[in-house]
């Protein structure tokens, strides 16, 4: 197999790649047990600036 | 990911900056490496045509003045495999053709018509009287003129130093082309000299006196490069789109 | 050298200060002086060469004048100018805090980034007017001026990258991961695309070691990717700290924008070949490049939503705070040329679309709607705050502003999109006995006036812009113009006086 093949059969990959990844962010995005970290988080901006934590 | 448990320690925090960096560098890696390397890996990405050569020394410095004017803004060099770009401009572009040029010269838009086969189109006192003022030859032209560059020296002290740079980054110049720089930059814009040394290393190039100056100006070195491009390939011994492949 | 400013909360009255966190502010004002000035500079440098177009004895018949050369200051005043001290600006005023954090490095380094990336843009135009460039569009300052650039990049990467780091807030904040993309991907977008090597060490001239159809990739890998990082990914970072912030909300959903997040910096590298279609690339790094920049429409979307949805509930603000007007304005900007760039790039529309001015009514519908408006949004958000004063000068000037800019660029895009359409389908036709019907330069001629209506949508943008200047001026100096206020129901009262 020369890498001409090689790099055609690595072309095809990328849908599986992105599959695996989207599926990845969904899961940590969607995962019920970061719903507390991110309702945090979303206030960060707008607590008073220079306000204690 | 940047995901944080309740109660943080320092290291914790910082690794997941760390991570989150390095993530980051990840994900934005895949598509240029995947993009970017196999077109050095793979030989099929450049066609295998005769006639495509380095750029005389003249052609050299014509070429950075068209850069260095930023012609590229409004000139593309690069036919599209369209029916009305091939009647307009000639045979589409290969990627044989511009190997040579560091960096590239395809441009992105076309304000003024495609350059990629210029040459030999129009005559060399059209191309200087075009240059000196485009509305003279071109009425509703919109280019700016480049008056103040027709009798201006062109400085080429440095052309040999140039012609090494570029064997460097790798344009194939021979020690022959380099050591006569200076000599082939000169026969060139010398129509009544010896020019059978210049024409054995550069094929095609075309030999004027541009400008009728007696030194070699930027327009002389300009219309020398303008009137070489798209000229070296001998498109009558590839009839086939196959015979461009691999 | 002042190392610890009171907080805007000082002056403010309704927000306290605590006594261990205290906000660099002095560099960041330079900063907001800087984007404000390169701002007018850039749209006027535009618009001038927006007439040459039109009218080229403009050009002058001096080199240093030309087209070519004015080309790559307008260029680089609006993207690295402009845009760049504006994403110092925010990102290391927000960085503070979301992070609760003064900058690390001090703010003596944030100063010594301010000047040097300063006086690297006044070299780098002062460089193209003199002829010195690379000759890669976006990326054409000689190899010493990237050296230069290099440097400031990665003290600036340390200084935000460090105060991540060293934060005292628990969560890194959604922008944060937006900026640190932004400056990361920035720097190995330089790095690759200027490995030059120089003519003589003392010279300005150098060669890039790629050539052709690899310089082309990489040239294109960049300049895409400027505008997805540079121009998305930072703008974005913007959004996501001062949208809220001004709404007094938090962005609609956490959740979304982190999958914003990694599709957006996942996706958009991809798609750099969608600019050499029907070239000499390789046919697979097109369809590649055509693909993803489809996909992309998603996250960019969905970016969009977020953004504007925030204001979910309070809609009313829009009418009443024409500072917020713009910043959710520039959202649904992004969403206009996030929807017509992945359009522009399937294969049969680009056929049409490249080389036109369609292509240049795209970028500007982004770079005036979308990186100008998050800006303008921004920089009336920051002077206030910054100077310590309790309000702008006058909001009624903001919304002429507002009103006065989106004219601009209202008559900029259409004169574009049709000057564009047209000029491609002149190309293309032929005439009854099978010949071409237009010469090239009549179809130069034929974009004549729609050259004259875009330069006056410039024209509209630099008014909008110095009637900004004024604005934030008197606001620095202290005044408050005395004028109508903008009432928080003015829909009830109209009804009642009817």
């Amino acid at each position: 197999m020369d890498l001409d093949a090689i790099t055609v059969m690595l072309r095809s990959f990328w849908t599986v790649w992105l599959m695996v990844l989207l599926t990845g962010i969904l899961v940590y995005a969607m995962w019920p047990g970061n719903r507390r970290t991110f309702d945090h988080a979303s206030q960060i901006p707008l607590k008073d600036d220079g306000q204690e934590f | 990911m940047a995901q944080e448990k309740k109660g943080f320690s320092h290291d914790l925090i910082e690794r997941n900056t760390l991570l989150l960096i390095v993530l980051t560098l990840i994900t934005v890696s895949i598509g240029g490496l995947v993009q970017i390397v196999p077109l050095f890996t793979i030989e099929s990405t450049i066609e295998k045509v005769d006639g495509v050569r380095p750029y005389s020394p003249l052609e050299v410095a014509g070429q950075s003045i068209y850069i260095r004017e930023g012609c590229y803004n409004c000139h593309s060099m690069q036919i599209r495999p369209f029916r009305d770009e091939v009647e307009r401009y000639g045979h589409y572009s290969l990627a044989a053709e511009s190997m040579y040029d560091h960096p590239f010269q395809w441009g992105s838009k076309r304000t003024g018509p495609d350059l990629a086969r210029v040459g030999g189109k129009y005559s060399n006192d059209w191309q200087v009287a075009h240059l000196v003022n485009p509305r003279a030859v071109v009425p509703e032209s919109i280019m700016p003129g480049y008056a103040w560059m027709k009798d201006r020296p062109l400085n080429y002290g440095d052309i040999s130093d140039v012609l090494k740079t570029l064997r460097v980054v790798g344009v194939p110049y021979t020690d022959d082309q380099i050591k006569n720089a200076k000599a082939d930059l000169e026969a060139q814009k010398n129509p009544d000299g010896d020019t059978a040394a210049l024409m054995k290393r550069y094929p095609k190039a075309v030999v004027a006196n541009f400008t009728g100056n007696k030194t070699v100006t930027e327009m002389d070195a300009l219309v020398a490069y303008l009137q070489v491009l798209g000229t070296m390939v001998d498109f009558t011994k590839y009839q086939s789109p196959k015979q461009l492949q691999q | 050298m002042t190392s610890a400013t009171l907080t805007s909360g000082a002056t403010l009255g309704s927000q306290r200060v605590s006594e261990d966190v205290r906000y660099y502010e002095d560099a960041i004002r330079l900063f907001v002086i800087a984007a404000t000035f390169w701002g007018v500079v850039g749209f006027l440098a535009g618009t001038f060469i927006a007439l040459q177009l039109a009218f080229p004895a403009l050009n002058l018949g001096l080199e240093w004048t030309s087209f070519g050369r004015l080309r790559p200051v307008h260029t680089s005043a609006v993207i690295f100018a402009f845009g760049g001290n504006v994403l110092f600006a925010t990102s290391l005023y927000s960085v503070q805090r979301t992070c609760r954090q003064f900058l690390f490095g001090g703010e003596g380094l944030t100063k010594f980034i301010f000047w040097n990336y300063n006086i690297f843009i006044v070299l780098a135009a002062l460089s193209y007017v003199l002829g010195y460039t690379q000759g890669k569009e976006y990326a054409e300052p000689e190899w010493i001026l990237d050296l230069h650039l290099t440097v400031i990049w990665v003290l600036y990467a340390i200084q935000f990258a460090g105060t991540v780091m060293t934060r005292r807030e628990s969560h890194i904040y959604v922008a944060n991961w937006f900026f640190l993309a932004f400056i990361l991907t920035v720097a190995i977008l330089h790095l690759g695309n200027n490995m030059n090597v120089p003519v003589s060490w003392t010279g300005m001239k150098s060669y890039p070691f790629v050539s052709g159809v690899q310089s082309a990739m990489v040239q294109w890998w960049y300049g895409h990717n400027a505008v997805g990082f540079f121009l998305t990914a930072g703008f974005l970072g913007i959004m996501y700290y001062f949208v809220p912030k001004r709404a007094e909300r938090p962005v609609y959903s956490y959740r979304l924008s982190i999958v914003h997040f990694w599709t957006l910096i996942f996706l958009y590298i991809w798609a750099g070949p969608h600019h050499l279609h029907y070239t000499s690339l390789p046919d697979w790094a097109q369809t590649l490049g055509m693909t993803f920049s489809v996909m992309l429409w998603m996250p960019s979307w969905g970016g969009m939503i977020n953004g504007i949805m925030t204001l979910s509930g309070a809609w009313d603000k829009l009418r009443t705070d024409p500072v917020l007007r713009f910043l959710v304005s520039s959202v649904a900007f992004y969403g206009m040329s996030t929807f017509e760039g992945p359009l522009m790039s399937v294969k049969p529309v680009n056929a049409l679309s490249h080389y036109t001015d369609w292509t240049v009514g795209h970028v500007h519908s982004g770079a005036l709607g979308w990186v100008a408006f998050i800006s303008f949004g921004a920089l009336y958000f920051l002077v206030p705050v910054l100077w310590k004063r309790s309000q702008l000068y006058s909001l009624r000037l903001v919304s002429y502003h507002f009103w006065t800019a989106t004219v601009g660029i209202v008559l900029y895009i259409t004169a574009m999109w049709v000057s564009g359409i047209m000029q491609g389908l002149m190309w293309r036709a032929y005439d009854n006995l099978g010949f071409l019907q237009y010469s090239f330069v009549e179809t130069v001629a034929a974009m004549h006036p729609f050259y004259v209506i875009r330069a006056m949508g410039g024209v509209l943008f630099v008014i909008g812009s110095l009637i900004m200047v004024y604005n934030l001026w008197r606001t620095a100096k202290g005044d408050v113009r005395i004028e109508k206020p903008y009432a928080s129901t003015p829909h009830k009262a109209a009804v009642g006086a009817a």
